[in-house]
């Protein structure tokens, strides 16, 4: 088991230098600078902090997934700016207002994150078509606040900061990714929660059976899932400085396929964060790869697509046999 | 639920709906259909003119052969969210053969062919779910980003505003001309008849014969009906393709009846298919499901989508309107059926 996780690691490690170096080659030295790594990294959060939700839910097996990630994180990032700028002007205290925008993102997505949980737990609803119902209600939500256009937020610097700049040549909102992402990791790999979240995905009879309190788990795991979605919306909000119902619509594709190109199992019981962060910055510098060699967007989602299916595909496959020369 | 003093005899009155209710999930989609009518009614006495309700039909031709097409595969325990991008390839890639090198193609071969090309495309969904062993929603969210992507990259992206003859005549024919009060003239359109054969056909193999059975049995227990000696294999085959062949008939239906062809057309739309069908009484896990069902989730997701504006709810909240109406009706069934 640790052999063949540590094997994915390597291989999707590898997988970066493979996509840089092929990025240097192809579209010159300005791929690899350190302006262009920072702009790569700064688009990383968004969609790896809604794959972490989406791996998460699909850890915890019974067929999970969060479909409502992208429009949660939109409803958050709009709900936010409409309240947080009724109680305080922006122009005023741009930095109470920034926490205070951060502090109702955040309540949203727990609320959001709760209401899958509760309706996946208690009324037996299957995770696809209670994300699925809460991804239609989030975003009809969202459009009746804008009445469908997008808000812009104006400048306000700690946000725009947040979004934008690099500290230590790092920026904010990736340094902000990564540790969340170790919080989440850990999380799994060493708390009592973690390792019930694990048993429950391979098989919640046994979990049942097992004293592990089925609905409380599931309930924390979609509300972990909500918090996530509205810390996207709030990198959404401050990178791009507006907030719009439809933002990132193809989002729920990609979360799902740096989510299983990361290894985690749709069937759940299995994921590793590590994984889906390595996964995240490589389909991210794949993306921005594409973008530097004037690939378009059609023929990019048609790339992402085989991707996915290979990606299934290969996990089909056996390939322990041709490495085993190697090794 | 019950308040009702719990007596084997004679139970209350709301303890029977309740559980009439579960045999027949349908009659809750029918309750909710009433009860928008009767408030768009109250609301605007004006709704009920022949024009509205001839719109209402047109506007659930093309969501109605989508939803017989999920209906199969949700009750065999798959999902299919492929089909809006089968349709827009097909009738697209097809709209473009006839018109730039057989024009005078006639309806009786496009239609066919329309199948056929969807039929294609679905078995191939079929086959790849079976071969991957991995959840058909993942599977097929693959193969959706590639049949659009592929379309918009290699076939094109322009529209079509000159159908061929054929298909404009079909698009334009009517089965009622009714002329009302004020001279409007509104007419029920001659594609209503395609969603008639196609409800007809798929409630005859599901209720009427062995590969019926096998879907059903596929979608309660898959375990359970391979034992019996159901080739899940074939029914995967079977579900997909059936979806992908009623895909690419909606999609000629509905660029006759928008004569346009757009590239750009239908997406995004299977959303609210799937809450149509599961609306319906058809169980996410399979093993369930009605074409009455269906088609009455289908009127009612119409009906929100185009009838909210005559009672002054902001047609912003449309979205909001059918989340809530899937997670109530989703609740409800599923509580129902752990009783």
């Amino acid at each position: 088991m640790i052999k063949t996780a540590d094997r994915q690691t390597v291989f999707l490690a590898l997988i970066n230098v493979i996509v840089l170096v092929a990025g240097a080659l192809l579209a010159g030295a300005n791929f690899v600078d350190s302006y262009n790594l920072q702009v790569m990294a700064a688009q990383v959060p968004e969609l790896g902090l809604l794959a972490l939700g989406v791996a998460l839910a699909m850890i915890s097996g019974n067929g999970g997934i969060d479909l409502s990630g992208i429009a949660l994180a939109n409803l958050a990032g709009i709900t936010a700016f409409l309240v947080a700028s009724r109680i305080l002007p922006p122009g005023d205290a741009p930095m109470a207002f920034s926490w205070t925008f951060a502090g109702i993102a955040l309540c949203v997505g727990l609320a959001g994150g709760l209401i899958n949980g509760l309706m996946i737990a208690y009324t037996g609803l299957t995770p696809l078509i209670a994300t699925l119902g809460t991804q239609l209600l989030f975003t009809g939500i969202a459009v009746w606040l804008t009445n469908g256009s997008s808000v812009s937020l104006g400048y306000i610097p700690p946000l725009d900061d947040f979004g934008n700049l690099p500290v230590l040549g790092v920026p904010l909102c990736f340094a902000l990714f990564v540790l969340i992402a170790g919080l989440i990791g850990y999380l799994l790999r060493f708390t009592p929660f973690g390792v019930k979240l694990m048993l429950l995905g391979s098989n919640e009879k046994a979990a049942r059976y097992g004293g592990i309190p089925v609905k409380r788990m599931i309930v924390i795991t979609y509300a972990i899932c909500g918090i996530l979605a509205s810390v996207a919306g709030i990198v959404i909000a401050s990178r791009a400085g507006s907030v719009k119902w439809d933002y990132g619509s193809s989002y729920v594709l990609i979360a799902i396929l740096i989510a299983v190109l990361g290894g985690v199992k749709p069937e759940g019981g299995y994921g590793r964060v590590l994984c889906v962060l390595l996964a995240a910055t490589a389909l991210q510098m794949l993306s921005s790869l594409f973008n530097f060699l004037g690939i378009s967007n059609f023929f990019r989602d048609l790339a992402w697509g085989v991707l996915l299916l290979a990606l299934l595909a290969s996990a089909r496959v056996d390939l322990s046999y041709w490495f085993r020369p190697a090794r | 639920m019950t308040d009702v003093p719990a007596s084997a005899a004679t139970p209350g009155l709301p303890a029977r709906l309740w559980d009439l209710m579960g045999r027949r999930p349908e009659l809750f989609t029918l309750a909710l259909i009433v009860v928008t009518v009767i408030g768009v009614a109250i609301a605007n006495p004006n709704f009920f003119a022949m024009n509205n309700v001839f719109d209402i039909l047109r506007a659930s031709v093309v969501r109605g052969i989508f939803a017989m097409g999920v209906l199969v595969v949700l009750a065999a325990g798959g999902i299919d969210v492929s089909f809006t991008a089968i349709a827009a390839f097909v009738m697209y890639a097809l709209t473009m053969l006839v018109t730039n090198i057989f024009p005078g193609m006639p309806l009786w071969v496009i239609l066919p062919l329309a199948a056929l090309g969807g039929a294609v495309f679905g078995v191939i969904n079929g086959l790849l779910v079976h071969s991957l062993r991995a959840p058909s929603l993942i599977v097929t969210i693959g193969t959706q980003y590639i049949i659009r992507s592929a379309l918009l990259t290699f076939v094109g992206t322009a529209l079509f505003m000159n159908l061929p003859a054929s298909m404009e005549a079909f698009g334009k024919a009517s089965l009622i001309t009714w002329t009302g009060g004020t001279g409007v003239i509104s007419t029920l359109p001659a594609t209503v008849l395609v969603l008639v054969v196609v409800a007809f056909a798929t409630w005859f193999i599901l209720e009427r014969t062995l590969m019926g059975r096998a879907i059903f049995a596929s979608g309660g227990n898959p375990g359970i009906a391979e034992r019996l000696g159901f080739n899940l294999f074939h029914i995967r085959l079977f579900v997909f393709g059936w979806a992908g062949l009623l895909a690419g008939i909606a999609g000629i239906v509905h660029v006759a009846s928008n004569r346009l062809a757009n590239p750009f057309d239908l997406a995004g739309m299977e959303l609210e298919i799937i809450a149509a069908v599961v609306l319906g009484g058809a169980r996410i896990t399979g093993g369930s499901g009605t074409v009455i069902g269906t088609l009455l989730g289908v009127l009612l997701i119409t009906l929100v989508s185009n009838v909210l504006v005559f009672v002054g709810i902001p047609s912003t909240l449309q979205l909001a309107i059918v989340g809530i109406f899937i997670l109530i009706a989703g609740t409800i069934f599923a509580l129902r059926q752990r009783n």
